[in-house]
C-alpha cells in the first residue's frame, strides 16, 4: 500500500479525478502505471506515436480511430487526466446511482457510451454519420472480404434501415434508436474497470 | 385360412419349386382377403403411438389459450395418464418406451441434438464459465446435499425407511438432482426471459449430464460394494474429467469430421442432411460405448458442426436439416412426455408419505440454496451480475424430467426399495413439471424479470456491435489487460486462417456483418416466396430489368414503377405510371431477367391514356426461386437500352444459380 500512496501523491488532482470519473484510487494508480509505461520519454504527455507502439492496437481495424478519440480536436498530446477521462467511458454503469437531473450526465452512462461510439464514426464532427463516413468504417472493418460494390450495398442498406428523416445520414438520435434494444452497458464495459 | 408357402425340392434335388398349399384343401377356395397382423405388429404399433401423441398435440393447439398458460409437457402427460388408465383397466402392457435402451438410444438423442443445434452460440460462449460452474458444481452440490439430508431423514423411525443405506440414498439423490433438458426446454421455450438467464439454464441442463453420469455410475458401483475406500473418491474425480472432457472431445472430433465430409458433397446434394444426422448419432453412440457423457458429445458435435456445415451445404439441405432436426426433436419430446403419463399408471408403486414429501422439500431447498451460494461466488466474475429475480427463476426453473425416470427404472433390482424410488421420482417429476412448469410463466410476469426481445437482427445492430467489439478490444489492449475478447479474437483468427481453409469448400474469410447482410437479403427474398398457400408470386415489387420492345416507335418515354398487387401464381398486375407523350399502345414482350436466379417471362399490355398515364397489365410466369427487386427506369421506346435506377441491389451475392433452388447463397 505504501507504493500506492506514493504513486497517488504524484498525480495531481486525484480527488477531482475520482469524483469525476468514479474510478477508485486503486484503479487510478493502475492506470497511471500504464500511462507511465506508454510514456517512454517521460514527458507526462502521450503522443499518437506512443499509442502506435502497442502492437495489437496497431492491427485493430479501427485502431487509429480509437487513438484519435483520445485527442481532443486541435490537441496533439494527451495528459493523464484526459487519458483517464476517456477510459472512464468504459466503466460498467453504477446501478445504484440516483437519477439526479441537475447533475451532469456521468461519463459512463448509456448515452455517453453511445456518444463515444458515434464519434468513432463521425470524424468530421458534424453530428451525422454520412454515407462516406460509414463506408470508411465498413471498409476498414471488412478490409479485403468484399468488393467495393458490396460495401456500398451494405452501406445503403444500413442507412436505409436507420435513417428516419431521410437525409441520407444517421444522426445521433437515429443511431441511438437503432440500438435501443441492445444492452450497451454490457457491450461497452470493461470488467476490470469496475 | 392362412396361405402356406412351401419350398419344395424335386426328388433329384435339381428342381426347386414353390408350392402354395392350404392346410385344409377340402373345400377352400382362393382367399380373396387375408390378414397377417403378427408380421407388421411392431412398426404398426410404433406408428400408431406416434400418431396418437401427435394428434394430442394438434388437439391442444385448437384452443390457443390452453397452450399459453399450460406448457405442452403437462398436457401431454395428462393425456398419457388417461391412456395409461385405459390400458391398465384392460390389462394391456404399454410398449417399453421408457426402458433404458429404447430411451437412451432412440428417444433422447433427437432432443439433445435439437437443443445443441439451435443453441445461440454467441451468448453461449460468452457465458460458458457460468454455465459450466452451475452445471458441474451445482449438480454436485445438489446431489450431495440431497443425499446426505435424505439419509438423515431416513434415520427417523416414523417413516419406516431405515433400511435405505447411505449409498442408496446418494444414488437416488444423484438421479433426481439433475435438471432435465427435455422438461426445461419445453417450458422455457415460450417464455422469453433475458438472454443471459436463458443461456445459463439452457446450458446447465445440457452440461450437467457429465456429472450425473459419473455420480450415477459411481454410486451404483458403490451401492453394490460393501466398503468405500478413499482411493475411490479420487478415481471418481478422475472419472469425471474423463467423462466430461472425453464427451466434449468426441463431439468436437465428430463435428470436424462431419464438416470435412460436407466439403466434398457438392455432387450428392440429396444426401447431405444424412451426414449431419449420422455423424451426430455416431458421436452419441461412441460416447455411450465408453460410458462417457453422450449428451455432451452430441451437443458439442452439433455446436461445432453447424457453423461449417451450413456454409458447405446447399440452401435446400440447410433448410431440410433444420427442419428435420426440429421435427425429430419434437416427436421425441412428445413421445417422452406422453409415455411418462402412461407408465405412471402402469408401474407398480410404493408410497411412503415421509420419504416422498421430504424429497420434494429437500430438492427445492437445496436447489434454492445452491443457486444463491453459487451466484454469489460467480457474480463478481460476470459483466452482468444476476440479480435476485434472476436467481429466483434460475432456481425455480430447475425441472426434473424423463432422464431421471429412465435412470431410476434401470436401477438394479438388488436395491430393496426400488419401487419407492420409482414412485418418488415420478412424484418429483410430476411436481416440478406441473406445479413449477405452469406457475413459472405468471411468476416471471409477476416479479418482472428482465425480458428479452429476440428480434435484434438488423444490419445496424450488427455493424455497430462489431465496431464496439473492436473498440473494446482496442481499449483493453491500451490498458494492458485482456478478457474474453482476447480469446474470441484469437479463436477467430485461428478459425479464419486454418479451420475454414480445411473445412469449408469455397473459403473466404467472412465477417459477421457480411454474413448477416446476406442472411437478411435472403430472408427478404424468402418472405416474398413464402405465402400461405405456397404460391409463387411476384411479390410486392415486380421484376426489374425490362427490355422493352414497343411496337410503336413513338417517342414515348415512360417511367414505370411497378407494384404487384396480387399474390397469385400467374397474374401479376402491375400498375405502372407512365408519362407518355403520345397515345401509344405498346405490346411489349418483357424478357424479365430477374437478377437472381431464373428467367421469368412476362407479357405486358400497356395502354396509355391521354398521353399521361399508362396502365399496364403484365402476366408473368415466374418459376420458383425468382427474386425480384424494385426498380424504376426511364425507357426510351426507340432505344433498346434502359437506365435502371435500382433501390435494393442484391446482385453480386447471388451467383451460381442452381436451377430452381436458391443455390449456394453463401458463396460469392
Amino acid at each position: 500500500m505504501g507504493s500506492t500512496n506514493s504513486t497517488l501523491s504524484k498525480i495531481p488532482n486525484v480527488e477531482e479525478l475520482v469524483q469525476e470519473t468514479g474510478f477508485t484510487p486503486a484503479h487510478i494508480v493502475r492506470l497511471y502505471d500504464r500511462f507511465e509505461a506508454l510514456d517512454k520519454e517521460k514527458t507526462g504527455h502521450l503522443r499518437p506515436q506512443d499509442f502506435g507502439a502497442i502492437n495489437r492496437l496497431a492491427i485493430n481495424p479501427i485502431g487509429d480511430r480509437i487513438i484519435g478519440a483520445f485527442f481532443s480536436p486541435g490537441q496533439e498530446t494527451v495528459d493523464f487526466h484526459s487519458f483517464v477521462r476517456i477510459l472512464a467511458h468504459f466503466r460498467p454503469a453504477d446501478k445504484k446511482r440516483p437519477k439526479d437531473p441537475s447533475m451532469p450526465e456521468p461519463v459512463n452512462s448509456r448515452t455517453s457510451k453511445l456518444k463515444f461510439a458515434f464519434q468513432l464514426y463521425d470524424q468530421d464532427k458534424d453530428g451525422k454519420i454520412s454515407r462516406a463516413e460509414l463506408l470508411q468504417v465498413l471498409r476498414s472493418m471488412l478490409e479485403m472480404q468484399v468488393t467495393e460494390e458490396q460495401l456500398e450495398s451494405i452501406a445503403d442498406r444500413t442507412i436505409q434501415e436507420a435513417d428516419l428523416d431521410t437525409d441520407d445520414a444517421i444522426s445521433f438520435e437515429e443511431f441511438r434508436k437503432s440500438l435501443e434494444k441492445v444492452n450497451i452497458d454490457h457491450k461497452m464495459s470493461i470488467r476490470f474497470l469496475r | 385360412g392362412k396361405l402356406d408357402c412351401v419350398l419344395s425340392y424335386s426328388d433329384d434335388f435339381k428342381h426347386r419349386s414353390i408350392v402354395y398349399s392350404f392346410p385344409d384343401a377340402e373345400n377352400s377356395n382362393l382367399p380373396v382377403f387375408t390378414m397377417n397382423y403378427a408380421r407388421i405388429q411392431v412398426p404398426f404399433e410404433v406408428t400408431l403411438w406416434v400418431l396418437l401423441a401427435s394428434f394430442a398435440k394438434i388437439g391442444f393447439h385448437v384452443y390457443h389459450k390452453i397452450t399459453f398458460w399450460v406448457p405442452e409437457s403437462c398436457l401431454l402427460i395428462s393425456i398419457g395418464l388417461m391412456v395409461g388408465a385405459i390400458m391398465h383397466s384392460v390389462h394391456e402392457e404399454p410398449p417399453a418406451v421408457l426402458s433404458y435402451n429404447v430411451f437412451f438410444l432412440f428417444m433422447l438423442p433427437p432432443i439433445v441434438l435439437e437443443s445443441g443445434y439451435f443453441i445461440p452460440t454467441r451468448p453461449f460462449f460468452e457465458n460458458v464459465g457460468t454455465v459450466l460452474w452451475f452445471a458441474v458444481v451445482g449438480t454436485l452440490w445438489n446431489s450431495i446435499g440431497i443425499g446426505m439430508s435424505l439419509y438423515a431423514v431416513c434415520q427417523i423411525e416414523a417413516f419406516e425407511v431405515q433400511d435405505i443405506n447411505l449409498q442408496e440414498n446418494m444414488l437416488f439423490a444423484a438421479i433426481i438432482s439433475a435438471v432435465d433438458p427435455v422438461a426445461v426446454l419445453s417450458v422455457f421455450e415460450d417464455v422469453s426471459v433475458n438472454e443471459q438467464l436463458y443461456i445459463v439454464v439452457f446450458g446447465e441442463c445440457l452440461f450437467n449430464d457429465a456429472v450425473t453420469v459419473v455420480l450415477y455410475n459411481m454410486f451404483n458401483f458403490v451401492a453394490e460394494m460393501p466398503e468405500v475406500e478413499p482411493v475411490d473418491v479420487f478415481l471418481g474425480v478422475a472419472r469425471f474429467f474423463v467423462v466430461g472432457l472425453g464427451g466434449m472431445g468426441f463431439g468436437v472430433i465428430f463435428g470436424f469430421v462431419a464438416s470435412f465430409t460436407t466439403r466434398f458433397t457438392s455432387n450428392v446434394r440429396e444426401i447431405e442432411p444424412l451426414f449431419i444426422f449420422m455423424y451426430s448419432y455416431l458421436a452419441y453412440l461412441v460416447a455411450e460405448l465408453f460410458s462417457i457423457s453422450s449428451i455432451m458429445a452430441i451437443v458439442t458435435c452439433a455446436l461445432t458442426m453447424k457453423y461449417y456445415v451450413e456454409e458447405n451445404v446447399s440452401q435446400r439441405s440447410c433448410t431440410t436439416i433444420r427442419h428435420v432436426v426440429k421435427m425429430l426433436g419434437t416427436i421425441s419430446e412428445t413421445l417422452i412426455f406422453f409415455f411418462l403419463g402412461v407408465v405412471t399408471i402402469t408401474t407398480e408403486h410404493e408410497w411412503n408419505w415421509g420419504y416422498i414429501m421430504f424429497t420434494l422439500l429437500l430438492a427445492l431447498v437445496w436447489r434454492g440454496l445452491g443457486v444463491l451460494v453459487l451466484t454469489q461466488i460467480i457474480n463478481p466474475f460476470r459483466t452482468i451480475p444476476f440479480n435476485f429475480k434472476d436467481q429466483f427463476i434460475l432456481g425455480y426453473g430447475g425441472l426434473r424430467g424423463a432422464i431421471s425416470f429412465a435412470l431410476v427404472f434401470t436401477l438394479p433390482d438388488s436395491i430393496g426399495r426400488k419401487k419407492l424410488f420409482v414412485t418418488t421420482t415420478i412424484c418429483m417429476i410430476m411436481f416440478t413439471v406441473f406445479i413449477q412448469g405452469i406457475s413459472i410463466r405468471p411468476l416471471i410476469e409477476f416479479i418482472n424479470v428482465r425480458r428479452t426481445n429476440r428480434n435484434l437482427e438488423t444490419i445496424n445492430v450488427e455493424i455497430h456491435s462489431r465496431l464496439i467489439e473492436h473498440t473494446i478490444a482496442g481499449v483493453e489492449d491500451l490498458c494492458g489487460q485482456w478478457s474474453h475478447y482476447y480469446w474470441k479474437d484469437k479463436f477467430l483468427k485461428f478459425n479464419n486462417r486454418i479451420l475454414r481453409k480445411i473445412l469449408i469448400r469455397d473459403n473466404r474469410a467472412e465477417s459477421s456483418i457480411v454474413a448477416l447482410y446476406k442472411k437478411l437479403e435472403l430472408q427478404n427474398a424468402m418472405e416474398i416466396l413464402d405465402t400461405v398457400s405456397g404460391d409463387i408470386n411476384a411479390g410486392s415489387s415486380i421484376v426489374s430489368l425490362q427490355y422493352v420492345y414497343p411496337l410503336s416507335h413513338s417517342s414515348a418515354c415512360f417511367l414505370s414503377l411497378s407494384l404487384s398487387l396480387s399474390r397469385s401464381l400467374s397474374l401479376a398486375c402491375s400498375l405502372s405510371l407512365a408519362c407518355s407523350l403520345s397515345l401509344s399502345f405498346s405490346l411489349s414482350l418483357l424478357l424479365a431477367f430477374s437478377l437472381s436466379l431464373s428467367l421469368s417471362l412476362s407479357l405486358s399490355l400497356s395502354v396509355s391514356f391521354c398521353g399521361l398515364v399508362t396502365l399496364s397489365v403484365s402476366l408473368s410466369l415466374c418459376p420458383p426461386g425468382c427474386l425480384s427487386y424494385t426498380s424504376f427506369h426511364i425507357v426510351h421506346p426507340s432505344s433498346l437500352t434502359h437506365y435502371p435506377f435500382n433501390l435494393n441491389r442484391s446482385d453480386g451475392y447471388l451467383r451460381n444459380p442452381e436451377g430452381f433452388g436458391l443455390g449456394s447463397i453463401y458463396q460469392g
